[in-house]
């Protein structure tokens, strides 16, 4: 036989290594030698057992069948590749002749196939789950065959799953959705919820869509069903497509809440595809002056809203989605402020009482709306307007000085009567400016009409700071 | 840098060991593959080989060109195809595709996997059912731990988290057993190993079990005790804003495998600049674990010194000014580099966080973690939604109210559409608690409780008291005073607790857990504190034969599910207290954002 001789299995575990006989003026290599010989002194396996007698692969692949023949043809191609790599032919020839071992064997991965026919099925029945399990989760040759019976299938589901080793679990289920009918196999999940996750999660990585909606629905979980089946809209890239599949969805059976969203949903990209199709020539004045950066198809409903607010205002009605009346403001204002339209701005906050006075009124706070037209760039005037809506002087005063505002500013000191302050603050105005002289008045004004208030000498230091400034 | 710490604190084991068994289990498995090859590696694998290997190495080894898996069709003309990749159907499933294109195109090749760190039944079976199982030889590089610093191992499977805790699968649990056993036969034997939380339990257990089965070489233990600990056990600490310089790094720059990309900002030219972060950055090391408030103070001071270093050359003569070049220019340069990074990104930090309103967003989370004014809370993350500044903060917001409120919870519409099923996930981890009414779950429990035999039933009902899976934040926080005395002053810059990682704010829940643990040598007392986190606490004696020696205080942490800096920042602080030394042994380095990215599920 040419073919190279059987390595043992557990390749880190064994002794051959001491035989290495590479060349060992190499560096790499002899670092090489060191660090496997450390690995060997760590990882002490007492396993060399039973591996002589070879059986069939854990998936339960007979041997002497296609693909077993197909790894032994593999495996002889391999071969003469192999022989390159340094043999050391200490170990006796286990009775292991002819295997199909695979490279991967050299290590101590999970088995592969390793037959030598009809005697196995002897040895193989002594296994009982907890064996089979251990040898499992030790990655040594087993089979699943022998477990017929549905109870026998289940002691060994119940053991992988007592075991903890989610790999050995996933192996077992694959195995009993093979033979197994799905009903039974779902019954008996539905009481064993460690196996159904991992079972659930394999089916959820192997695609297998249909099956899994199945499952969600023989176990009554219908929320999840639901969500499943809705999930797939993800991989509909056509948005017409998208748009039929949402709205079969609509009849799924939702949670409450998630219904509702599911309905959003279906309004937005409908809306959005009649919106996309109008809007993609770009004809309007606006769409030369603000070309669109991006289609609006699929994009988030606050996203949605300020597109409509910004190139379609007056026009789209949003009323049918759920939004809250600040998100509206908020996205509302934004959209108009960029566009500097202040009188849509200032009409988004007026309120009538009933009789018929205009009263500005917000859901969000005036400081908030304040921050908003700053960052839009609005005029003075405008900010000035807008923070004066706002009840906390103080917070006011800091936005006011944040932004300039100087009347703002000027006048709430004023309103304080906090001289202190207001001669500070007319170190921060221009000299000889509009605000400067402002000051300047309102200081002697304060000072003639608090006279009383303020000690002669106080007066005295005030007018003099009072000239000095001039 | 103020921080000396403890003289007496042990010396930490060396790890670098673990990246020389890497590569060299590496080499071995290229050379099972004779031949020129053209190699594929999986997006996230690349960084992590960056650190073990380089390409001369891989050419060396007949490694003909490298690609990266991108799940479409390849263009390779290599009689020969290896592929290193995770453990993971897609990939497989991708794989088994080019062998059967190849071979409807009558196209010989040689086909080889390297799953690392680990194949599955699973992925094998994807090979089995598309027949090509046998045309593909499949090989395990068994590559755990890869130290990211002196005191930093990672695994460096983030999927461990979403695997996990999410979808319930325990596939990773024997990954983690014999990383922890890796851990052991090289630095062990341990004396003890405590631990909380369900996947801790079976970590340990599969540790055990793998232990047993081998045998243990009497040697000099480095490592002394173990403290296993779930992530979900505190969620509340991940998702606060990280404000300790290294964390801040994380959260802003994404640090990767241990390595972080500086944009132009920081580097202030033209070209972005990949560096190491790590004790062997004298500068990094020195304000990595300090409150951001103080890192400046230190870099001007250090640009001083340097300046005076500098300085030093005038009036110097000829032999003076050669001894300088030759001893000390070299250094002052690299310093000089290191600097001018590190200041640059500290602008930069400060430059982004101060246009997302940090300030205000920092007394958000505080008042949350206090329950103090949580109006004011509710109404800022709402506005927060409303304008959309980040959906991810949003959601940490979100699930940093729900949890420290308990089930409080805000509606939001906006996001509804988006992140249904998101939100469904988030409930389903625990990020999002909803108020249970109890008496659902007992109907449900009793129903199905009849159906199966006692055993059973006793198993139902932990799946069921996993899923009412209350947060008690609140009283945990003031059982384990997690909240320091607000208004008395806090100086970060001589931080009196693990609170400093938090502006002083909040002692992290996980670092608390294992510093109360430590000090009373198991679980004793902490009762209410373990029923409050659904229990699944351990305590075990391994070997006694262990005297006080230096060992027993090198703890090392193993965080099932990632852990983020500013807990290893919080540990490194209660080393230097107490005397110890912690290793931090995580499955993924996380934070804020990786931890919700893993719940997304708003793209196909």
């Amino acid at each position: 036989m040419t073919r190279p001789k059987p390595e043992d299995d557990e390749y880190w575990n064994s002794s051959k290594f001491s035989a290495f006989t590479f060349d060992d003026e190499d560096d790499e290599f002899t670092k090489m030698k060191e660090s496997k010989r450390a690995v060997n002194s760590m990882l002490v396996d007492d396993d060399d057992d039973d591996d002589d007698v070879e059986k069939v692969s854990w998936s339960g692949e007979p041997i002497g069948s296609i693909s077993w023949s197909v790894k032994e043809t593999a495996s002889s191609i391999r071969s003469s590749g192999e022989q390159s790599f340094p043999k050391i032919d200490i170990t006796p020839s286990l009775p292991k002749q002819g295997s199909g071992y695979s490279l991967s064997s050299l290590f101590k991965g999970k088995q592969q196939v390793i037959c030598c026919s009809g005697l196995a099925k002897d040895y193989m029945s002594d296994w009982s789950p907890e064996e089979t399990v251990r040898r499992m989760r030790k990655g040594k040759v087993f089979s699943l065959e022998r477990f017929r019976s549905l109870q026998e299938k289940l002691l060994l589901l119940d053991e992988a799953v007592s075991e903890n080793d989610g790999n050995v679990i996933t192996a077992v289920l694959i195995y009993l959705k093979k033979s197994l009918s799905k009903e039974i196999l779902f019954r008996e999940l539905m009481l064993r919820e460690i196996a159904l996750r991992h079972y659930v999660h394999y089916l959820k990585e192997m695609g297998e869509q249909k099956l899994l909606v199945e499952l969600m629905k023989a176990l009554g979980r219908t929320d999840d069903m639901a969500l499943m089946q809705y999930k797939e809209h993800l991989n509909i890239k056509d948005e017409g497509q998208r748009r039929d599949f949402l709205k079969n969805c609509l009849s799924l059976p939702f949670s409450q809440d998630d219904a509702i969203h599911v309905q959003d949903h279906y309004t937005l990209l409908e809306r959005q595809i009649i919106i996309e199709a109008n809007d993609k020539r770009g004809d309007a004045e606006i769409f030369k002056k603000f070309p669109r950066k991006a289609s609006i198809l699929n994009m988030p409903i606050i996203t949605t809203l300020y597109y409509s607010c910004f190139y379609h205002y007056g026009e789209s009605d949003v009323s049918t989605l759920t939004i809250s009346e600040k998100q509206y403001i908020l996205t509302a204002l934004g959209a108009r402020a960029k566009l500097k339209s202040w009188f849509d701005v200032d009409s988004l906050f007026n309120t009538k009482n009933w009789l018929g006075y205009t009263k500005k009124r917000s859901p969000i706070g005036f400081h908030r709306v304040v921050d908003i037209l700053q960052k839009n760039n609005a005029p003075v005037q405008v900010l000035q307007e807008y923070m004066n809506l706002i009840d906390d002087p103080e917070l006011k005063l800091s936005l006011a000085q944040k932004y300039k505002c100087h009347d703002i500013v000027i006048d709430t000191y004023r309103d304080l009567k906090d001289r202190q302050q207001l001669i500070v603050y007319r170190g921060k105005v221009e000299r000889g400016s509009k605000e400067d002289k402002k000051i300047e008045e309102l200081l002697c004004n304060m000072v003639r009409g608090t006279l009383g208030q303020y000690s002669f000498v106080n007066h005295h230091a005030h007018c003099q700071t009072l000239v000095r400034g001039v | 840098m103020a921080h000396t710490g403890r003289r007496d604190a042990p010396e930490l084991p060396d790890f670098s060991l673990l990246k020389r068994l890497a590569r060299d289990q590496l080499i071995y498995l290229l050379e099972q593959l004779p031949g020129k090859k053209d190699l594929f590696i999986d997006a996230d694998l690349m960084s992590l080989l960056d650190r073990i290997a380089n390409v001369t190495t891989l050419k060396q080894h007949e490694v003909d060109k490298l690609y990266k898996v991108e799940l479409k069709p390849i263009v390779s003309t290599s009689d020969q195809l290896c592929f290193l990749i995770r453990p993971r159907i897609q990939t497989v499933k991708w794989i088994a595709d080019i062998v059967n294109s190849d071979k409807a195109s009558g196209r010989f090749r040689r086909y080889k996997i390297i799953f690392t760190p680990q194949k599955f039944y699973a992925c094998e079976t994807v090979l089995e059912e598309q027949g090509v199982y046998g045309d593909v030889t499949t090989d395990e590089w068994a590559f755990y731990l890869l130290p990211l610093d002196d005191d930093i191992i990672s695994l460096e499977l983030p999927e461990f988290f979403r695997d996990n805790f999410l979808e319930g699968d325990q596939r990773w649990v024997t990954t983690a057993g014999s990383a922890l056993r890796l851990v052991y036969s090289l630095y062990g034997p341990f004396s003890k190993v405590y631990g909380i939380g369900r996947c801790a339990k079976m970590v340990y257990e599969s540790w055990r079990d793998q232990v047993e089965d081998g045998e243990q070489k009497a040697r000099q233990p480095e490592i002394g005790n173990v403290f296993l600990i779930d992530r979900d056990v505190d969620f509340v600490t991940p998702l606060c804003s990280q404000v300790v310089y290294e964390g801040l790094v994380d959260d802003i720059f994404r640090i990767k495998c241990g390595s972080v990309e500086f944009g132009p900002e920081v580097t202030s030219s033209d070209k972005s600049l990949k560096v190491m972060v790590n004790s062997q950055d004298k500068v990094f090391n020195e304000i990595r674990n300090e409150h951001f408030s103080n890192v400046f103070g230190f870099l001007s001071q250090k640009a001083r010194n340097l300046q005076t270093a500098y300085d030093k050359r005038r009036g110097m003569d000829i032999q003076q000014m050669k001894t300088f070049v030759s001893e000390e220019l070299k250094g002052l340069k690299q310093e000089h580099r290191l600097l001018s990074l590190h200041i640059g990104a500290s602008e930069c930090i400060m430059k982004k966080k101060t246009k997302q309103d940090f300030q205000e967003l920092l007394k958000t989370e505080h008042s949350l973690l206090e329950g103090f004014e949580v109006r004011e809370c509710i109404s800022f993350i709402e506005e927060h939604i409303n304008r959309q500044i980040s959906m991810i903060d949003s959601l940490r917001l979100l699930c940093l109210l729900s949890i420290t409120e308990n089930g409080e919870s805000y509606k939001t519409s906006s996001y509804g559409i988006e992140h249904l099923l998101t939100f469904a996930n988030l409930k389903q981890i625990g990020l999002l608690v909803e108020q249970q009414p109890g008496e659902t779950l007992t109907v449900m429990e009793s129903k199905v409780g009849k159906l199966v035999n006692d055993k059973t039933a006793g198993k139902l009902t932990d799946a069921f008291s996993s899923l009412a899976k209350k947060s008690n934040f609140r009283a945990l926080s003031k059982r384990l005073v997690l909240i320091p005395k607000s208004g008395e002053e806090y100086d970060l810059r001589v931080p009196r607790d693990m609170a400093y990682i938090f502006s002083g704010a909040y002692i992290p829940l996980s670092c608390k857990l294992i510093e109360q643990v430590l000090e009373r040598d198991g679980w004793t007392g902490l009762e209410e504190v373990t029923r409050m986190l659904n229990g699944h606490e351990f305590a075990v004696t391994v070997d006694q034969t262990q005297i006080k020696t230096d060992p027993q205080r090198i703890i090392l942490v193993m965080f099932l599910g990632g852990c983020t800096y500013s807990e290893i920042s919080a540990l490194r602080f209660l080393g230097r207290e107490k005397g110890y030394k912690f290793i931090v042994l995580t499955t993924a380095i996380t934070n804020s954002a990786r931890l919700l990215e893993a719940l997304l599920d708003n793209h196909a």
